[in-house]
This record gives C-alpha cells, structure tokens and sequence, in this order.
C-alpha cells in the first residue's frame, strides 16, 4: 500500500517534467536588484496577459547578480537599482524609474527640516546628542546602510564622506528594516528610499520625513527633479538589444501603460517615446 | 555486519554505503565551492592585507574578520546557553510531570514554531525585542537581542531532539526502578540521564550549528556593526549577518571576501565540533 | 520521540526537594515557552486572519502580492517540499542505518561522518543558496526551477533528519537484531520488519522536524527555486516558496504587511493539518504493526 503510494508520487512526479512549458514559446529572464524586482515582476504579467506565448521571468539576487547575468548572457536584463558604474561595461544602461533618498526621524522628534551640514556632522559624530538640534537631551542613534548598497553609495557621494568616517550606531539592509528602527526609536535618525518612507507614513507609521536644504522629501519634488538626493532605477543588457522580444519588453516598460504600476510603487516613472 | 550474501541483501548494502557517502561528499562540495569562490581575494589583495586589516571597509581595501568572527561565536554560543536549560526543563515535564494532552498539544507547538520562517521571528525582534531593549539601553540592536532570540529559534528544534531522545529508554527499566523504590531525581539521574547524555550531544550540536548558520533574523536584530562588543548592549556583526547585507551589491574582490567568510565560519563549526569530540572523550576517560 | 516514559504518580522517596526543583523547571520553562509562543502567534493570527479566505488560498497574487491571493505560491511550495522529502527521506535513513551497521566496525569513521554532517548544519542558508544556485542551477543545468530548490532544500535538512533517524533507530537494541540474524532474516526484511516498525514514531518525528525546517527557509529558495509568482507548469518552472513570499512581502514591497500576516497564517494552518494528518497516521500504522504491540507496555500507548 504504501509502495504503491510511493509509485504513483513518482509517476505523477515524471508526468509533470514530461509536460514542461513548449520550447516553441518566447522566454526573457531579468535578474537583479530586489528593489527593482516587485515593478519587473507585475510588469511582466501585464506584458504576458497582452501577449500569448511568452514567458518573462524575473529573479532576485542583487544588483550585482543583475550585472553578472546580463554580462554573462545568463539573463536579457539585469536590474540595478542605481546609475551604471565604468566597470559596467560593455553594458549598457535603460533608466526606468527615480527614486530619492530621504532623512527620517522618529514622528516624536521635533525636527522638521535639515541641512546638508548638519547631516554630514550628525554621521561624522561630531554632533552626538539631539539637545544640540533643539531636541531632548538624548544621544542620537545614526543608522547607516550596509556596504555596496547603491543609497549608501549616493548618500556618501552627495554629501561627500567616505564609509570609513561614519560613526553609525547600527547597521541596516533593506528599507523597511530602516523604518522599522526608526518607528521603535525616538532617537533614531536613518536615510531610507522616498517611496518606501512615503508610503509608510501614509498608512500611520509614526515616521516623519524631513526636509533636505529646504525641499520638503516627497514624490512629488522628485518628479520635479528638485530634490537634491535622488537614484535612478536601470535596466542594462549589453549592447546593442538584438532581441525583438527584448526590444519590446523594454518599450512596454518605458512606455505610459507602465507607469501606473511603477507609480502604485512609489516611484517615479520615466516614460520614453518609442 | 554483513552476514547475509544474498543479492539483494548486498544491493541493499551499496545503496546504503552510497547514501552515505552521498552525504558526506555534500559537505566536500561546499566547503570547495566556498573556498573557490573566496580565492580571488587572495589573489587580488593578499595574505598580509586580509590578516593585518583594522577594521572591515571592502569597498576601502579593508577586510578585518576578527569582530565578525567574535560575533558569532559569542551570538551562538549565548542562544545554545539560554536553549539548553529551558529545553531540558520542557523535556523533564513531557516525560515526567504532564498529562498526555497537554504533551500533545505542547509537542504539536513546538512542531510549528519550528516551521515558522525566520523572516517572522527577526520581524517580531525588529519591532517588539529591539525597542524593549532600547528602553535600557540605545540602541537596541545588540549582542544580547541577538542571544536571545536565537535562543527562541533554536530552542523548538532542541526540545524536539531531547524528547527524541527519551526513546531510547526502555520503559522496563523505569518502571523496575519505581518497584525499587527511586525517587524521580534518582530515576533520572540514573536510568534515563545516562542513556540521553549523547543524544543532548546531537542536539546542541546541531543547535549551535542552527544558531551560527541563522542569517535573516540576525541581521534585524543585532545591530550589524563591525565592532568587538564590550558589554551585551552593543551591536556586533556575524559572518552570516555579514554576507547576507552585502552579497547582494558585492562585486569581484568584494564577493570573495565575503565567500572567506563563509569559509571561516566552515573552519569555526568544525573546530567547535572538535573541541565538542575532545572533551567528550575526556568526560568518558574520567568515567571509563 | 512520539512516546513517552510512563508517567508515576506518587513518586516515593525522601527528596522531595530535589523533585521540586525539577518540577518548577520544567513548569517554569513552559510559562517561558507559552509566553513566546504568544508574542510570535498573537500578532500573526490577529492580523492575519482578516486577510484569509477561500479566494485567498485559491488565487494568484496581484499587485505585487498586495492583493489576489497564494494560491500559485502554495502549489509550488507544495512540490517543493513535496521533492525535498521525496530526496531528503531516502538519503537520511540510507545514511542512518550505515551508522548503526558501521558502529562496531569502523567507529573512527563514523565518527568522522558525523562531525562532517554536523558541520553541515552550520553551513549559513545563503550559502546553501548561493551553492545551490551554482551547483544545482548552473551546473546540473536546472535553471530556477522548484526541482532545484527541492534538491538544494533536501541538501540543508539532511543533518538534522539523519541525528533524528538515528536516535529512533538506536531504540532498538542490537540484541533483537543478532536474534534476527541468527534466524536467518535478510537486512532487507530486518529493516522492514523490526527496525522500521519500532522507528515508526522517530521516522514522523524526523518528517515533522524536516518539513518545519523546509517550510521555513527562504534564503536557500529565493537563488534556487526563485521568485516567480505565477502557477508552475512542472518541476521544472521557477515558483515562489511561501516563506520567499513573507519575505518579500514584508521587506520588499511597501505596504504588504497585510498579505505577509496572513501568508504566514496559512503557512502557520498549513502546517498544523500536514503535522495532525503525520501524528495520526503513526496512530493507524502502530495499531496494526505487532511489533509494536509486543515491546510497548499497555498504558503507555
């Protein structure tokens, strides 16, 4: 009884590799960054519901995941979620989305706008308590991103400082992680991802978002391009794209049939004209 | 063993040689895989450079493991010293105090605390353990969230092994003790302890293996700050922690740096199970 | 591990004391346990709940798993435990077994072996990951499948099975094992026949462990099975585990925390049903085996 139990298992088991997809059916694979990845993803099912017979499948990994397969051939697109690097070559690069950066601090903190220079001293730990910013008398807890990450990479470019001189009082991976501290700590202060913080704070995480040099952190000023701190979301392939169906696909992305998904994301769309 | 030599019989005895084999050469497999893949740090920084490093900046040329090293061990190390007595108590009520229902029900909790995903439990340490800690002390994020919570982690698996263990005893000889008269400490420190001490072996060490392999929670809760802590309130950074943060953004050089990792952490498991053998084989010395 | 020592009431003797002690560990370390339990299952079932229904379990996952439901992602995970068990099971008591043959003969070497596997159980999951992927997907040419996030799964949970086989086994002495040589039996039918039967409750033990450890992991499955979250045609498609989709969910996708809560929830009730149907199926099987009927003691059932 059991054996035959066991039988079966194994047929049915053989049946479904027997029944793999057709091969006569068109397949992109897109690799990359996890940030980018959600976007790709529901893109991807838009695109296969307008058009039968195809396959996009995206997967995770990392934005050097994403350089490495496109690089390889291993996949037709990788995804990153910052601007191409001199050692990215012979990609090339397709921006896709923006996204800012933005300081938050707890909703408690009676901060609402920040300088450049401060932020600069704030992680430098030349100012080290909340008093000297006309807070509580508290030290300040700096959360700083892991290195490699691209928002680590742009917030020490922008504000000039290399990791090195960071004086962090933890250390994070993923946005969300970042939020999350700051909501459990009213003396935090982190940089995380526009969208994210934005969306968060819409839906009562007591998050407050400040203003950089006196653009307040929204969407909205990133689509304007004033706010100072912003990323661009890429895909690259090596050049030159043969692959029709690639071709398309990237079309489909760039295109304003895109950009609801991309928007309900919280970032903002870069349309293209084909 | 082999007496028998009919055909499947010897067929039985080469399949079970293979599995075997099979799984130790799983272990060959990734120990070379990680050590490959950490070469070319070696290659492209050098010997001098990776042990002399004063702090861990990849992206600057520094690699200091040393911290990391320390984080783990000591991360791990903690988690398997909460586990173990609450493990054992649990273990004492499922065989000695508690009615069969509620060793069921107990039994069926620790069955589903064990699938719960680690993302779950580094959530939960992220909003509620963190901030709790934070109240004593910022920032939270510590050595001590760390033990603690993978202390929780580890603590199903361990119970269940120990339970486990109990098996072994012959119900016979328990009940011979009680007609003999034993107490129940006696009972246990003579009959049962002596036939569960190796089986509480298996179950640290595949616990403390647990603990220093967990990756996702430990990033939410330990501060990931490249430093040797010096109370339990500071932030440390495990190799595992390590590799998950930046492996997704890791190129050349700085991937291989974090395979090494890996690789040491390979080196620690097995120098603690070798410490593990030794004192085993004191401890069995003494008594012999 | 499913049986337990007969429980004595009364026990006689002058150390009160001492029994005392253990009894407010073993008292004290449940009150530790209960409260745990609380912390992790109040706020997934309270938030989770809301979110389950039928159309739930039954749909695919839109807007980014914001909306829709789980069903894709629970067929995939489906088959991808289905495959790590189906590997996992075979290899573990294969290896188990030469364990308790080997003992006498070649100590050292066993000993060797289990430090080796030992060792394994510390490997980080995302090793496991980044190991399947090159191995398993690149190598072996599987591509992002559910077969090679099955095979990487059955890989990581092959130390803790073989510890568990190969305690449930050692609870039958060697003697019952000579007496059956010495008749003549075959290994095969003294596998089938006496060691089995009494290793029933350590086989489930060891099913219920492994399937905990395969449904929880998610670093392993997101380089190898991958993040694909549309219905898998076969083995041989990418499909997203469910503990990938908790993942993804509550770190990646803004506002998903809804859909992670109640993802973990039926992850939580799937695996409540598959460890009650394994629990009573040893039931059934230890009613009809003789074997058991013979060396257990009538109470202690």
């Amino acid at each position: 009884m059991r054996c035959s139990l066991g039988i079966l298992c194994l047929l049915w088991c053989a049946r479904s590799l027997l029944f793999a997809a057709p091969a006569q059916e068109q397949k992109l694979m897109v690799t990359g960054s996890s940030t980018v990845a959600p976007i790709l993803l529901e893109l991807a099912k838009m695109y296969e519901k307008q058009h039968a017979g195809v396959r996009i499948d995206v997967q995770s990994g990392g934005s050097s995941r994403g350089v490495a397969d496109a690089k390889q051939g291993l996949a037709d697109f990788g995804m990153i979620s910052r601007d191409l690097k001199p050692e990215d070559s012979p990609l090339e690069g397709f921006p896709i989305a923006r996204d800012g950066i933005a300081i938050i601090v707890h909703k408690s903190n009676p901060l609402k706008a920040i300088q450049g220079a401060t932020v600069k001293q704030i992680f430098q730990g030349k100012i080290r308590s909340w008093k000297e910013l006309q807070g509580a008398d508290k030290p300040i807890v700096v959360i700083n991103k892991a290195e490699g990450r691209s928002t680590l990479e742009l917030f020490l470019a922008y504000f000039g400082l290399k990791n090195s001189e960071i004086k962090a009082s933890a250390v994070i991976g993923d946005n969300e992680q970042g939020i999350k501290m700051v909501m459990g700590n009213p003396q935090a202060i982190a940089y995380v991802s526009i969208g994210t913080a934005e969306s968060q704070a819409a839906i009562g995480a007591p998050i407050k978002l400040l203003s950089l040099d006196g653009v307040p952190a929204s969407i909205a000023e990133v689509t304007g391009g004033r706010y100072p701190l912003s990323r661009t979301l890429n895909l690259v392939a090596p050049k030159p794209v043969t692959k029709s169906l690639a071709r398309n696909f990237l079309d489909f992305v760039r295109s304003q049939e895109a950009e609801p998904v991309i928007k309900e994301l919280h970032f903002v769309p870069i349309v293209v004209p084909r | 063993m082999f007496l028998s030599s009919s055909l499947v019989d010897r067929i039985f005895g080469w399949i079970v040689r293979g599995a075997g084999w099979l799984s130790v050469s799983i272990l060959g497999l990734i120990t070379w895989f990680v050590a490959w893949e950490s070469l070319p740090l070696f290659q492209k920084v050098g010997w001098r450079e990776v042990f002399g490093a004063k702090a861990w900046y990849p992206l600057e040329g520094a690699f200091q493991y040393g911290p990391m090293v320390l984080g783990s061990v000591l991360s791990a190390f903690g988690a398997v010293m909460i586990a173990v007595p609450i493990a054992f108590g649990l273990s004492l009520g499922l065989h000695f105090f508690w009615s069969r229902a509620l060793v069921g029900v107990i039994r069926q909790i620790l069955g589903l605390l064990v699938g719960l995903p680690s993302v779950v439990y580094g959530f939960w340490g992220l909003v509620t353990l963190v901030p709790w800690i934070n109240q004593w002390q910022s920032p939270g994020t510590s050595l001590l969230a760390a033990i603690l919570l993978l202390g929780g982690m580890i603590l199903p698996t361990m119970t269940l092994m120990l339970d486990q263990s109990y098996a072994r005893i012959d119900r016979s000889a328990v009940l011979a003790a009680h007609a003999l008269g034993l107490d129940m400490p006696r009972t246990f420190a003579c009959v049962v302890l002596p036939h569960t001490r190796p089986a509480l072996g298996a179950a640290i060490s595949i616990s403390l293996g647990r603990a220093l392999g967990e990756t996702m929670a430990v990033i939410m809760v330990a501060g990931n700050i490249v430093q040797v802590p010096s109370t339990v309130f500071d932030p440390v950074r495990t190799l595992t922690a390590n590799i998950a943060l930046e492996m997704a953004y890791a190129m050349d050089q700085h991937k291989a740096a974090l395979f090494f990792g890996a690789f040491l952490l390979v080196v620690l498991n097995s120098l603690v199970m070798v410490g593990g053998w030794l004192t085993r084989r004191a401890g069995e010395g003494v008594h012999a | 591990m499913l049986e337990r020592l007969p429980v004595l009431q009364r026990w006689v003797g002058d150390t009160r004391l001492l029994t005392g002690v253990y009894w407010g560990l073993a008292w004290g370390s449940l009150g530790l346990l209960g409260y745990w339990v609380m912390q992790l299952g109040l706020p997934i079932f309270r938030e989770g709940w809301v979110g389950i229904s039928w159309g739930f379990l039954a749909e695919e996952p839109l807007r980014s798993g914001r909306a829709g439901g789980i069903g894709s992602i629970l067929l995939a995970t489906a088959w991808i435990v289905g495959i790590c068990l189906m590997t996992a099971l075979p290899l573990s008591l294969g290896t188990a077994i030469l364990f308790r043959q080997f003992q006498r003969e070649a100590p050292r070497l066993i000993v060797l072996i289990r430090h080796c596997l030992d060792v394994l159980a510390g490997v980080p999951s995302i090793v496991f990951g980044l190991f399947g992927y090159a191995f398993f997907c690149q190598f072996m040419g599987l591509g992002f499948s559910i077969l090679a996030g099955g095979l990487t799964l059955a890989c990581m949970i092959l130390p803790v099975m073989i510890r568990v086989l190969e305690e449930s086994l050692a609870a039958v002495p060697l003697a019952y094992e000579w007496g059956a040589v010495s008749l003549g039996l075959s290994r095969v039918g003294i596998l089938l026949n006496l060691l089995l039967p009494r290793a029933l409750p350590g086989l489930i033990g060891a099913i219920i462990i492994g399937l905990g450890r395969a449904f929880a992991e998610t670093a392993a499955l997101l380089f190898t099975s991958g993040y694909v979250d549309r219905w898998p045609q076969s083995v041989m498609d990418s499909g997203r585990a469910l503990s990938v989709h908790v993942y993804d969910l509550t770190m990646n996708v803004p506002g998903g925390e809804r859909s992670a809560y109640a993802s973990a929830l039926a992850l939580v009730l799937t695996l409540l049903i598959i460890n009650t149907i394994a629990l009573a199926c040893l039931h059934i099987l230890q009613r009809r085996t003789p074997a058991n009927a013979a060396l257990s003691l009538g109470r202690s059932r």
